[in-house]
């Protein structure tokens, strides 16, 4: 045995291990064949349905509604209803228990919402299960708590709600972002009109069940599915007095362009480039594995991804090979699959958009590695590639590609790390890694971003505020500061950031 | 005659701690004085120079920022009587000296009242704290002449960031006389600058700038509509601030908070 471990500490990861099939079972969701809205606390037939895949395998799972102007201005209509007849009214207290229930009932329904999650989304049920559902329960535990304590909060301001909350989410965290928009919201007592991703409605449909279990009055809350006219519509509406974003950059420039003079309030979570920082001090197998949670959580489908690795120069060389290495050992497939790492590219235009980007990387002089994996003929999939050699300038080290892809850039001085990490217009996240405490707070310090992570990476709570400097959106979510954006204060300037 | 013709102080531009004619060599009359009427290129400048000041300024520790905020009290204090001349008498300029004061002890409590220690469910240590935005444009109300700009460009600088600002396109002395006390401020050159001119001529170059992080359209009049889109061009703060409160809120619509993650172990 011992002969054997020496040999294994040295040889390259095996390649040709088989995993027996791990399957997450199916049957504790039962898909509906048809969604409608979710109005006023009923279903509410649309004029317009798309139908709605899994990534995975390209199967249509469900047909849902593709909402309309006037699907719109009815769920606003209900909002602004449910605001003033009795929402708005209720005692902290009350508006706290609604949204205890809706977290325990979200924790006991968590495995089918999982399993939902990863075959409409195509994230690994690891994660799902993990990650997303655990975070989207938690989100309603924490902010049920503050509901009646938004005085201690916010002492003398005199904090009142805004009114009605049109929020747009993205496809990436489906169920999670309904959570970080939903439950600050009712907490602070607005009333909401949600539109979940085009391609990932249905956990978003399946929390109205709980929300009809919890008994939450009818419009509070309010979903209308569909493509981007019916966010448009959205952010157009005269009966919206708040909206909150997460998406692309350039979604939520031409949402503040649109909101422009109106007096709406308005909260975007945007794009990223994050720079993950790798000094010659780290544990270096612990950053390996952070670098890869990094880039390669949720397939690179994350806004704060960790997307542009910049090396010290001096360890550039065995960090690389050990990340490759550790590349060679991502399992790729199945996102119900209990040992899958890498599920499946969320819609066939997001394959398309990382493709291209990946093709800029190679056509301006970038050097490519993806380990072999064999990929699934039916759906989206794209392995987990590394680009080195890459220029500051080069497109993949710009532009948010949001896919398994990373660029490897290197440094030599504390001093040019910092530049260099700031040279992107975006600042949601960072990472740094050494063993050096002193370093750390002063990379932190100098980092142009809002969240930091320090010999971590891709870590998300409740009570963690989350959110961007420069062109990565303005306002936060989560924590104290993550109420805020759902408040008035009276005799106050207006400003969103 | 006179026996002794005065001196006429010549209005200029405030750009960079220096006092620069307008580039484009162009003046306009106000409140009887020939005044420089800035131009693009000297937004430009001026977005430059604080860009520049910006890693000095936010750089210092809070307690030496309440200091300079303080000295600056002082300089204006002792050019009372010249600033009651260009305003509305000694009421307001007393009025803005102690907003300047009571900001400047805001600098060193910023991080208590807004940051926090975030108690995350894992072994990490969490803590949020406020920093600025970076660089603020600033168009300053016209009423109160001296009070307005106080109270629209000191709240920025209180948080670490460094201010454009356009004064009042009809009674621009007092911003004049204000950069003159700055200038002996040690606040750093750069941190503040002041444009005079047509509001409605720089304004749009100011909203559109993709090097400045954020605006405050306190004395945009109409035009914030216009204006509002423009700033979106790179996600632009967009602040309404009022031309005469004061509330560490105020301050809190300049900065950005970041969260830091560490793990905690043995």
């Amino acid at each position: 045995m011992a002969e054997l471990d020496r040999t294994q500490q040295h040889a390259p990861a095996p390649k040709d291990w088989t995993y027996a099939p791990a399957p997450e079972s199916r049957d504790v969701v039962r898909i509906a064949e048809r969604y409608s809205n979710f109005v006023g606390g009923e279903w509410v037939e649309p004029s317009g349905t798309y139908a709605t895949i899994s990534p995975s395998s390209e199967e249509p799972l469900a047909t849902v509604a593709q909402g309309t102007d006037a699907d719109v201005d009815a769920a606003v209509v209900a909002a602004r209803d449910a605001f003033a007849n009795g929402w708005s009214e209720l005692s902290g207290s009350e508006r706290a228990k609604y949204l205890f229930r809706i977290a325990r009932i979200l924790q006991e329904r968590s495995r089918e919402f999982a399993v939902l999650e990863s075959l409409n989304g195509g994230k690994p049920i690891k994660e799902s299960r993990d990650v997303d559902l655990p975070l989207a329960a938690a989100h309603f535990f924490y902010y049920a708590g503050w509901a009646d304590k938004l005085e201690y909060a916010f002492p003398n301001r005199r904090p009142r709600p805004v009114g009605v909350a049109g929020q747009i989410i993205p496809w990436n965290f489906p169920l999670l972002m309904l959570a970080w928009k939903v439950a600050p919201a009712l907490a602070c007592g607005n009333t909401v009109v949600l539109k979940p991703a085009e391609t990932t409605p249905l956990t978003a449909l399946l929390f109205c069940d709980v929300l009809r279990q919890a008994d939450l009055p009818a419009g509070v809350v309010n979903i209308v599915t569909g493509d981007g006219r019916t966010g448009a519509a959205l952010v157009e509406h005269d009966g919206v007095d708040k909206i909150a974003f997460t998406g692309s950059t350039e979604v939520g420039k031409a949402i503040q362009r649109r909101l422009a003079g109106t007096g709406k309030r308005l909260t975007l979570e945007l794009g990223g480039k994050a720079a993950n920082i790798v000094f010659d001090d780290s544990a270096l197998d612990q950053a390996v594995e952070g670098i890869v949670n990094g880039i390669y959580f949720n397939q690179g489908h994350v806004c704060c991804a960790g997307s542009r690795l910049f090396v010290q120069e001096s360890i550039y060389e065995p960090l690389v090979e050990k990340l490759k290495r550790r590349l060679t050992t991502l399992r790729v497939g199945d996102p119900l699959d209990k040992n899958t790492d890498v599920g499946a590219i969320n819609s066939a235009m997001q394959l398309e958009k990382i493709r291209s980007l990946v093709q800029s990387g190679v056509d301006e002089g970038a050097e490519i590695y993806q380990p072999p994996c064999r990929l699934p003929e039916k759906g989206y999939w794209f392995a987990p590639t590394v680009f080195t050699n890459v220029a500051q300038s080069y497109r993949i080290a710009q532009e948010e590609i949001f896919g398994p892809v990373l660029s490897v850039l290197t440094f030599r001085t504390p001093d040019e790390a910092v530049e260099k990490a700031n040279n992107t217009p975006y600042g949601l996240s960072a990472g740094v890694w050494t063993e050096k405490g002193s370093r750390i707070l002063w990379m932190a310090q100098r980092m142009r971003a809002g969240v930091v992570w320090a010999n971590t990476f891709n870590r998300f709570d409740p009570t963690s505020p989350f959110g961007g400097y420069k062109e990565s959106g303005f306002g936060r979510e989560g924590g104290r500061h993550g109420l805020e954006p759902y408040l008035t204060f009276d005799g106050e300037g207006r400003h969103d950031a | 005659m006179p026996d002794r013709l005065p001196i006429r102080k010549t209005y200029k531009l405030f750009i960079g701690g220096a006092f620069p004619r307008s580039e484009s060599g162009r003046t306009y009359e106000a409140e009887g004085q020939n005044v420089a009427r800035a131009s693009r290129k000297d937004v430009r400048d001026a977005v430059r120079a604080a860009r520049g000041a910006f890693p000095k300024w936010s750089g210092m520790t809070a307690y030496n920022r309440g200091q300079v905020l303080y000295r600056l009290a002082e300089m204006v204090e002792a050019r009372s009587a010249e600033f009651a001349q260009l305003c509305d008498g000694r009421a307001e300029v007393e009025a803005a000296i102690d907003r300047v004061v009571w900001y400047a002890g805001w600098a060193d409590k910023l991080a208590q009242v807004l940051g926090s220690s975030n108690p995350v469910a894992g072994p990490y240590f969490n803590f949020t704290v406020p920093e600025p935005t970076g660089v603020v444009a600033v168009l300053a109300p016209d009423e109160p002449t001296l009070l307005g700009l106080v109270s629209r460009i000191v709240p920025a600088l209180t948080g670490g960031n460094t201010v454009i600002a356009v004064a009042s396109e009809v009674r621009p002395l007092a911003a004049i006389e204000l950069a003159e006390a700055i200038a002996t401020s040690d606040v750093p050159a750069g941190a503040v600058n002041l444009l005079t001119g047509s509001r409605g001529e720089l304004a749009p170059w100011l909203a559109a700038h993709m090097d400045v992080n954020a605006i405050d359209l306190a004395g945009a009049d109409g035009d914030s509509p216009e204006l509002e889109r423009a700033a979106a061009a790179n996600v632009k703060r967009v602040v309404h601030g009022r031309a005469d409160s004061q509330s560490p809120w105020e301050i809190a619509a300049f900065l950005e908070l970041k969260t830091v993650w560490h793990p905690v172990g043995q």
